[in-house]
């Protein structure tokens, strides 16, 4: 009897996760859907789910008339070169903080992420005053530098976090068999933190991946990204969503590919720690 | 024969370096992700061609498009050689010396066939500061068949009251077909386009000579009353949230009996590929107040503009000079047909026969268009110049805050009473800040 109510709740708890599953995914597999359909069967009212003429007319129309390679690379480099550098400056940073905390390590951890409490348009007009003086507008070394500027409270508090569930005594066995300070990071603290690191790292290529504010303000043709790929389809007098919709799968494609495949690295590097 | 050598690599050598420095000049150019933009894209190899000027795209969506090139003009950014830019920026940038005047346009560009409205809207003391891609004004779509069906004879220049009762007429809510559809989402650009317009076509003005907000004028309220009544009692449910796509989307699929709207809505709605109901569709010209000789003055063109800070400004003029030209007019037309032409730029456009036959518009868009004054969007005296807005800088911010007063009105948040009284103080507030009136 015991044994049939928990089968019970465990359907209904399985139904429950799949509803809000599908609820949250729903615009995704709408977009996905749209991008298949042609521009009057995308306004129709009342929409068709699934029984419309599907047509793969709107991703040849947009790689017609778009780089989506050109967008691509420029995404990955962008968001993968300013993760890594990211983990270079932040890895030694939380280690510090972790481990050798002083007096104003939390009021220092504090001051980076109020960096950012300020809505980013509020710093748009020196960046870019910078970023045109040294030459950097339009280049992605110059995208690298500010998203990894932007992600890195995160990065670092991640890594702290993560950093602090490591006992200390072990890093200090590692000293007292003579670890220096290199080795001891290097070979003692970042493979026992790779979970962390590596949650750090998919999350922070995620957020520089859909980085829609500096990725429009600071490009033009050369080093534009997948987000203004997507801008580009949209239009203020036109309806064109399927357009818009192949264009948008199209963007997230990998990232979402990527997502999924590492969704178990994700899931346990964001709850490491939780049950503590 | 050694010499002979020496000549013979000299003169390869500068044949590579011409041919070098040909394809070295690449501009970049921002644009809007319009219909005819997107067209120009597809016919820029031409011009490459033609001049050996390489041609990179940038394109956004309006509103991230205007921010981006504004922030790159006013910082002197330098990343764009050519800016798709409308009759609203036009005037005020050039005023502050941001954009390279047109005013060594190739003879056979033919300035004086540019549609006198949009020439004058371009230019600043006479001289031409954008050349028009495409131009649009605003005036009513509407169902023939439903018009018929409810005894109704559209007259070519129809009055507000005229508008109301067709709208009363047309109107069938158990069959999901509304009398009218208007905009109401908020912003300077969305609902306050058109409400400028009306309230310009009910003799209302947004300042007096002294830049005093006029919101609590008798002509505001009744612009703003006679909105909200149609839109209450004829319009689709959720209006408040309707934009120019939201309204096409609705006619297209024969919810509306009448959508008063730009003209370039109408290459939409005839189009038999998107719109079932592309063989009923009527127009008739903006309306007017009983009284007041003013169809509400809207103008809108997209226009190419070369900033100051461009780095080839030569290369750049010849491609505006090339895609606002007559000749790409017949470009397109002789490859996509008539129809397919930029409208609202050219007289030459609409004098031809072809065209007019093609785009069933054709005639409407030209009176809608050649009815308009810029330099006096008001009936009464005002001092600023403008259209379906006020053309200086602050108008985006007190447009937008306006507009989502009057949106909040329609949503049935606030009373008119309120929207108007609310809109009249922060108008004067920001006007006042800006230091508008004082001398």
């Amino acid at each position: 009897m015991a044994r049939a109510v928990s089968n019970q709740r465990k359907a209904i708890n399985t139904a429950v996760a799949w509803i809000i599953a599908l609820l949250i995914f729903f615009p995704i597999l709408w977009t996905i859907l749209t991008s298949f359909k042609t521009e009057a069967e995308a306004i129709a009212d009342p929409p068709s789910f699934l029984f419309f003429n599907w047509t793969l007319d709107n991703y040849t129309t947009v790689q017609a008339r778009s780089d989506y390679f050109g967008h691509f690379w420029n995404s990955v480099v962008i968001s993968v070169g300013s993760t890594i550098l990211g983990l270079i400056i932040a890895i030694p940073s939380a280690w510090a903080m972790a481990f050798v905390p002083g007096k104003q390590t939390k009021n220092v951890l504090m001051w980076m992420l109020s960096t950012k409490m300020l809505p980013p348009v509020g710093v748009l007009v020196p960046i870019y005053l910078i970023f045109r003086d040294v030459g950097l507008l339009d280049t992605r070394f110059g995208l690298v530098i500010v998203l990894m500027l932007i992600n890195l409270p995160i990065i670092i508090w991640m890594l702290y976090s993560y950093f602090r569930e490591i006992p200390g005594e072990i890093l200090e066995a590692a000293r007292m068999d003579g670890a220096g300070l290199r080795s001891e990071i290097l070979y003692v603290l970042t493979p026992m933190a790779v979970p962390g690191i590596a949650s750090t790292l998919l999350l922070n290529i995620i957020l520089a991946w859909n980085e829609a504010f500096w990725t429009l303000t600071l490009t033009a043709a050369n080093s534009a990204p997948l987000t203004a790929f997507i801008a580009s389809y949209s239009s203020p007098e036109g309806l064109f969503y399927a357009k818009l919709s192949a264009a948008s799968t199209m963007a997230i494609a990998p990232i979402l590919i990527m997502g999924w495949f590492s969704q178990k690295q994700l899931v346990r590097g964001l709850t490491f720690g939780a049950v503590k | 024969m050694s010499l002979k050598r020496v000549l013979g690599a000299t003169t390869a050598l500068t044949l590579c370096s011409a041919a070098a420095f040909a394809q070295d000049t690449t501009i970049t150019i921002a644009t809007v992700n319009n219909g005819d933009m997107i067209r120009m894209q597809g016919y820029t190899d031409q011009f490459t061609e033609e001049t050996g000027i390489g041609v990179e795209w940038v394109t956004l969506e309006e509103n991230v498009l205007r921010q981006r090139v504004t922030q790159d003009i006013a910082t002197g950014g330098g990343q764009f050689d050519v800016m798709t830019i409308g009759t609203y920026e036009v005037p005020i940038w050039a005023n502050q010396e941001w954009l390279a005047p047109l005013d060594d346009l190739p003879e056979d560009y033919n300035v004086d066939d540019l549609l006198p409205a949009v020439r004058e809207a371009l230019s600043v003391d006479g001289t031409l500061y954008a050349a028009p891609f495409y131009g649009e004004s605003a005036m009513i779509m509407y169902r023939t068949d439903l018009a018929e069906e409810a005894g109704i004879d559209m007259p070519d220049s129809p009055t507000w009251s005229e508008v109301m009762s067709a709208a009363e007429a047309m109107t069938d809510k158990e069959n999901d077909i509304y009398g009218i559809c208007l905009r109401g989402k908020p912003g300077w650009g969305e609902n306050m386009a058109f409400l400028t317009a009306m309230a310009n076509s009910y003799g209302a003005r947004w300042f007096d000579m002294d830049w005093k907000a006029q919101f609590d004028s008798e002509d505001w309220t009744a612009t703003l009353n006679d909105y909200l009544t149609m839109m209450n009692e004829y319009g689709p449910p959720g209006a408040s949230s309707n934009g120019f796509n939201e309204n096409l989307s609705l006619f297209q699929q024969g919810r509306c009996g009448m959508w008063i709207d730009a003209t370039v809505a109408a290459g939409f709605v005839t189009d038999p590929d998107e719109s079932t109901v592309a063989d009923s569709v009527g127009f008739a010209q903006f309306p007017n107040k009983e009284g007041v000789d003013n169809h509400g003055n809207w103008l809108w063109a997209w226009s190419l503009a070369v900033p100051a800070s461009s780095d080839d400004t030569d290369a750049a003029k010849q491609f505006v000079a090339w895609a606002t030209s007559q000749e790409y007019t017949q470009l397109v037309a002789e490859d996509e047909g008539w129809r397919a032409a930029p409208p609202g730029t050219r007289t030459s456009l609409y004098e031809n026969e072809e065209y007019q036959e093609a785009a069933p518009f054709a005639e409407m868009t030209l009176e809608s268009m050649n009815a308009v004054d810029t330099q006096a969007p008001s009936v009464q005296e005002i001092p600023y110049t403008g259209a379906q807005f006020v053309a200086i800088p602050e108008f985006q911010g007190i447009g937008t805050a306006v507009g989502q007063q009057f949106s909040a009105a329609l949503a049935g948040q606030v009373d008119a009473e309120t929207a108007l009284s609310n809109a009249q103080t922060s108008t004067q507030r920001e006007i006042d800040r800006a230091g508008y009136g004082e001398n």
